[in-house]
């Protein structure tokens, strides 16, 4: 597929319509724009198009899969990526991941059911691949102009007006570096885990990681077999879930006390019961004390990781204090003196093409968006999958979709409804969305519970109805 | 609509290996791909017998799945109505693109069921068996025996017209299987398929002189999901088996090439 530059192009857009700062718009109706071709842009697509709408899909890489596609050079993901949620919480609620796949499918598996989705759905002829979004601005009955140039910025900027606009930009991609004192002198190599790519990168060194969310403890893992000595720094105590327990994948074992109907606390206490039969007293390794009741913020998925630190080959150490030029003090005035620093510090979120105050963006990068997706006063703007669930991302993303397009439909339909519905939608503007109440709320802002959230959206989507709205 | 399905995630159906039938058209027009799911008893032989190849020489990729349990898929010895239609939704998933699913008898509300769980381009289901007491008083003799647990009795006589030889029709017979216990408890019991996903269309297609579905139950299936039934007078229950096999299966895709 070609973008071709130029005045009045017959593919996309037809003559100029309109005009914006002396630069023509090129108005697309109805169309819907989705930005990013990842996983949530896909499942945007694909329930847009269920319902009726044209999409204009812009993906700034060559192909589709996103974050999942270790070819592209924002790809988080690393060689032995794995995932943490067993299939049937992984995969389309209406489109299943093949049988002959395992409990937990590689990332390459995940790849390539990404890929299937998009043929089998006949996605790939709307989206416009080496394409990216420069900028999206409000244009008048709340539709929206979309500035796009081919990526790296060769060519002209062409300006399409579209009925709605889906972000699916991701929010694993800019990494997150916090600042440490002396980083910037210190002579030992530091790189971010987004640079991790394959564990050859720690072979006979002495690698310290930072961060123990479940990237970081991936690393560590890795690092224990590959490098000479491998310390893992966490500035607190987490609960490690194993993968299986009770011979099922745990988070199996997860729903069904939530199919049982088990109030919160004694799902705690069966879950505090069953670690402690299992993998016992954490601290007894050099972990911190866990600070929070298992279920307040989300576990880690790590079944290898008590492996090592039983086999001593994983050394557990506080949070660091600062950077020397050639060691590192930790908290507490211990000196260690690794030669490759591992931050896993996590990602923020980006929305650089937009006016921060649409989406209610606060001083520290935030957001401010009903169900994590809907910006306040704009209900032709949704952010797909903008969170961190303890279940996989691609149902909730797909829900959140159906519900968007239904609403969108829903203002054709019955514009009054559509505002009442889109009123519901604010008044939970500040709801969080998780069964327990979150530790340390500012760190895990957009951690949420996958039944506590399907639930809210199962309400709206009866309330919004339309049962037969899609063609 | 429904979001939340705790029990399904907690106990996803155990993976079963399925047999996949396939005829495709020597040069690949674009068409849809079609999969036939055959009903209780039978496998996707009798689909493979006929139709299979009369729908890819009309440029339709043509695949035929056999259930858990039936033709040469992996013998269980439990299996419900969910394990069933996730080897529909399975199978349809599995196919290059978006499929139209062609459910026969009992495969037709296994169809039903799996359209909830998969967004079908369309859907055909042929001589429906929806269940529920009506049919099983109409059918005494091939219910009863199910309800004490065994197959479901399917006489050559029941299945196909006069027109095929009965000699054929013995042989045909032969070959069938049966549903596990469960199932057809469950089939029994005629629980209503939720409502598909990606609302598709959705073709009738039976026989007034069909003697397990009766013309009324025809209808009101069809009915069900907004239209009339399209008939074939003088055929038996096994559309895709009898003597004038080519009449519906043509209708079926001219209502396909004409819908798009």
């Amino acid at each position: 597929m070609s973008y071709s530059t130029g005045y009045g192009d017959p593919e996309l857009g037809g003559p100029a319509t309109a005009w914006r700062d002396g630069w023509p718009v090129y108005d697309r109706s109805g169309t819907v724009c989705v930005i990013g071709a990842g996983p949530s842009g896909l499942t945007a697509m694909k329930n847009l198009k269920e319902h009726g709408f044209g999409v204009d899909c812009y993906e700034r890489e060559t192909s589709v899969g996103g974050a999942w596609n270790w070819r592209h050079n924002r790809s988080p993901v690393y060689a032995s990526t794995h995932l943490i949620s067993s299939k049937p919480f992984t995969q389309f609620p209406d489109f299943p991941m093949p049988d002959s796949w395992p409990d937990y499918p590689k990332h390459t598996q995940v790849l390539e059911y990404l890929e299937h989705y998009a043929d089998h759905f006949d996605l790939k002829k709307s989206i416009w691949f080496g394409t990216e979004v420069v900028k999206v601005e409000p244009a008048e009955g709340d539709r929206w102009d979309v500035t796009t140039r081919s990526t790296g910025g060769f060519g002209g900027e062409r300006i399409h007006r579209y009925a709605a606009v889906v972000i699916a930009n991701g929010h694993n991609w800019s990494p997150k570096r916090p600042a440490y004192e002396g980083l910037d002198d210190t002579k030992i190599e530091v790189i971010h885990s987004a640079q991790y790519k394959d564990a050859a990168q720690l072979r006979g060194r002495k690698v310290l990681v930072v961060g123990a969310g479940n990237t970081g403890c991936d690393i560590a893992v890795e690092a224990a077999q590959q490098a000479s000595r491998c310390w893992h720094s966490s500035r607190r105590g987490y609960w490690y879930t194993p993968k299986f327990t009770l011979g099922r994948p745990t988070d199996q074992v997860n729903d069904l006390m939530l199919w049982l109907r088990l109030p919160l606390k004694a799902r705690q206490f069966i879950a505090h019961r069953t670690l402690k039969s299992t993998v016992g007293d954490l601290t007894r390794f050099g972990l911190p004390k866990p600070d929070h009741k298992i279920y307040e913020t989300h576990t880690i998925v790590n079944s290898q990781l008590i492996y090592h630190l039983g086999h001593g080959t994983i050394t557990p150490v506080p949070d660091i204090a600062r950077f020397h030029r050639s060691d590192v003090e930790l908290k507490g005035g211990e000196l260690i003196e690794p030669d490759l620093v591992v931050l896993a510090t996590g990602y923020e979120t980006k929305f650089d093409f937009l006016d921060p105050a649409l989406l209610g963006i606060d001083a520290t990068g935030r957001p401010k968006l009903a169900l994590h997706a809907f910006p306040r006063r704009q209900p032709t703007l949704a952010v797909a999958g903008l969170l961190q669930p303890d279940s996989g991302l691609l149902p909730l993303v797909h829900w959140q979709m159906v519900l968007f397009a239904r609403m969108l439909r829903l203002r054709e339909a019955s514009p009054a409804k559509a505002v009442a519905v889109q009123r519901k939608l604010e008044a939970g503007l500040e709801q969080r969305w998780t069964s327990a109440k979150v530790k340390d709320s500012t760190r895990h802002w957009f951690e949420i519970s996958h039944t506590t959230y399907l639930k809210a959206v199962q309400r709206l989507l009866d309330e919004v109805g339309l049962e037969g709205a899609a063609r | 609509m429904k979001v939340i399905r705790t029990r399904e995630w907690a106990f996803p159906v155990p993976p079963a290996r399925r047999e996949l039938r396939r005829a495709t058209p020597e040069v690949d027009e674009g068409k849809p791909p079609l999969l036939f799911v055959p009903g209780f008893g039978h496998g996707a032989w009798v689909f493979a017998e006929h139709w299979l190849e009369h729908t890819a020489d009309r440029g339709f990729p043509a695949y035929a799945v056999s259930l858990r349990g039936h033709g040469e898929s992996a013998k269980v010895r439990k299996a419900d109505l969910r394990a069933y239609a996730h080897d529909v939704a399975q199978a349809a998933a599995g196919l290059p693109r978006r499929a139209v699913i062609v459910g026969h008898g009992a495969g037709a509300l296994v169809t039903a069921h799996a359209l909830a769980r998969y967004p079908a381009r369309a859907a055909v289901l042929l001589s429906p068996v929806f269940g529920g007491l009506g049919t099983a008083l109409r059918n005494p003799m091939v219910s009863l025996p199910a309800a004490f647990g065994g197959g479901l009795r399917l006489p050559a006589g029941q299945l196909f017209s006069r027109e095929l030889p009965a000699s054929a029709g013995r042989a045909y017979a032969a070959r069938l299987g049966r549903a596990t216990s469960r199932a057809q408890w469950q089939l029994l019991a005629g629980r209503k398929p939720e409502r598909p996903v990606g609302d598709p269309p959705v073709l009738v297609v039976g026989s007034p002189d069909d003697r397990i579905v009766s013309d009324s139950a025809l209808r009101r299936v069809a009915r069900h999901y907004g239209g009339a039934p399209l008939l074939f007078p003088g055929m038996g229950h096994d559309l895709m088996l009898d003597t004038r096999w080519r009449e519906p299966i043509d209708a079926i895709l001219d209502w396909l090439e004409k819908s798009n």
